[in-house]
């Protein structure tokens, strides 16, 4: 703020700019769904660690088996649905917290959103392909 | 980026000393940040040696005696000191509180004194609070109400309507919260703030506004409430030990309930 407040130029009312384009009436769904994810993630994340201790040492064929076992196969999918969901949108805000320029946010929002979205489509269709 | 270090011209050097008058056996040191628009001189940290037997037991006391005895030119806001006008926030060893509030036997070692963090300076200890004001102003923090009230008789409330305001009338507005809190350093120009925000949820938790809606509408907004990450300084500086993170916390909850 120091560093704005000192290149401020305009003659603006200190009203107008902050009441400036309104509120963009979003932002709930967002926060929401962090939460959501993360209580998913509680009893998600157990099992997967309980599950690949488990699995420590195992033959490769009892891994694509494990992996194939249909209710195994749903609870990966959904601990990567929500794991990539939680990681992005988190990522999201640290970025809207500290990179001040508007292209370069947009830039940065849209890159670890799009690397996330490939990253759970390879994750899942890894799955699936045992799976099914 | 969000800058993480103090310009060149703002860079703090070391000041004078002013010496405490012989003969005195309670001395502490207060290293005052000063800084004068006019000199064109980089910030810097003044210490002054007081005579503790000599000055009251508040640090506002001895800011006062110092204005008074030894170095005029000490700018600072000051009005009631007892704790209800906010005029005397600033930073007092490394917390943002009220100078009247706070004991200087508090204090270990130097007092450190420093206007309120992240806010623009405009003399010493007298922060720029322009932009927060507009802020505050930008809530609308009135009664809101299409019904007129009854002629002849003031607006009714419940006890336990009135008990919601609780924790929340209390506020000062001296703004140790909000200049306490990253995220207002960070995005202060969009995001509202713990003490904006905790007055946005005075009005909405008061059962006698109509504008409910209305306000959570214009608080709905990633940066404007959602920069809120529950950090809680807020809670932890709050001279009056008000929360303003769980009022945040109850503005969040309501734009969650009213979508279904």
């Amino acid at each position: 703020m120091a560093e704005d407040s000192a290149s401020i130029r305009s003659l603006r009312s200190p009203l107008g700019r902050v009441r400036g384009m309104g509120s963009a009436k979003g932002g709930t769904h967002h926060w929401w769904m962090q939460r959501m994810t993360s209580i998913a993630l509680l009893p998600l994340s157990i099992w997967l660690i309980f599950s690949l201790a488990g699995l420590a040492g195992a033959e490769y064929a009892v891994v694509l088996e494990w992996i194939g076992n249909t209710f195994n196969a749903v609870l990966l999918l959904a601990f990567l649905t929500a794991a990539f969901h939680h990681a992005a949108a988190g990522l999201q805000v640290v970025i809207e917290d500290y990179v001040r320029d508007e292209l370069k946010r947009f830039a940065a929002i849209c890159a670890v959103n799009g690397l996330a979205v490939l990253l759970w489509l390879a994750a899942s269709l890894s799955v699936l392909r045992i799976a099914l | 980026m969000a800058t993480f270090t103090l310009p060149k011209n703002s860079t703090v050097g070391t000041g004078k000393t002013h010496k405490a008058p012989a003969g005195a056996k309670k001395v502490k040191n207060f290293k005052i940040y000063r800084w004068d628009p006019d000199s064109g001189e980089n910030p810097r940290n003044d210490t002054y040696e007081i005579d503790l037997d000599q000055c009251g037991p508040m640090v506002l006391d001895a800011l006062i005696k110092i204005k008074n005895e030894v170095d005029s030119t000490l700018t600072f806001r000051r009005s009631c000191r007892e704790g209800i006008c906010g005029s005397c926030s600033m930073n007092i060893d490394g917390l943002n509180t009220l100078a009247c509030l706070k004991p200087i036997d508090e204090v270990k070692g130097d007092v450190r004194i420093n206007p309120l963090p992240h806010m623009p300076v405009v003399k010493d200890l007298v922060p720029d609070l322009s932009q927060i004001y507009a802020q505050l102003r930008s809530v609308e923090p009135w009664l809101k109400s299409d019904t007129p009230p009854p002629p002849d008789a003031e607006r009714l409330q419940s006890k336990e309507e009135r008990a919601k305001l609780d924790g929340l009338w209390e506020c000062i507005l001296c703004f140790c919260c909000s200049t306490s809190c990253p995220s207002y350093w960070w995005n202060g120009d969009r995001y509202l703030g713990p003490a904006v925000l905790l007055q946005a949820y005075r009005w909405i938790a008061d059962s006698r506004d109509e504008a409910t809606g209305e306000r959570l509408d214009n608080l709905e907004d990633p940066f404007r409430l959602y920069r809120c990450h529950t950090i809680m300084n807020c809670t932890r500086t709050c001279p009056k030990g008000l929360n303003p993170a769980e009022a945040i916390g109850e503005i969040k909850k309501l734009m969650v309930e009213r979508q279904g």
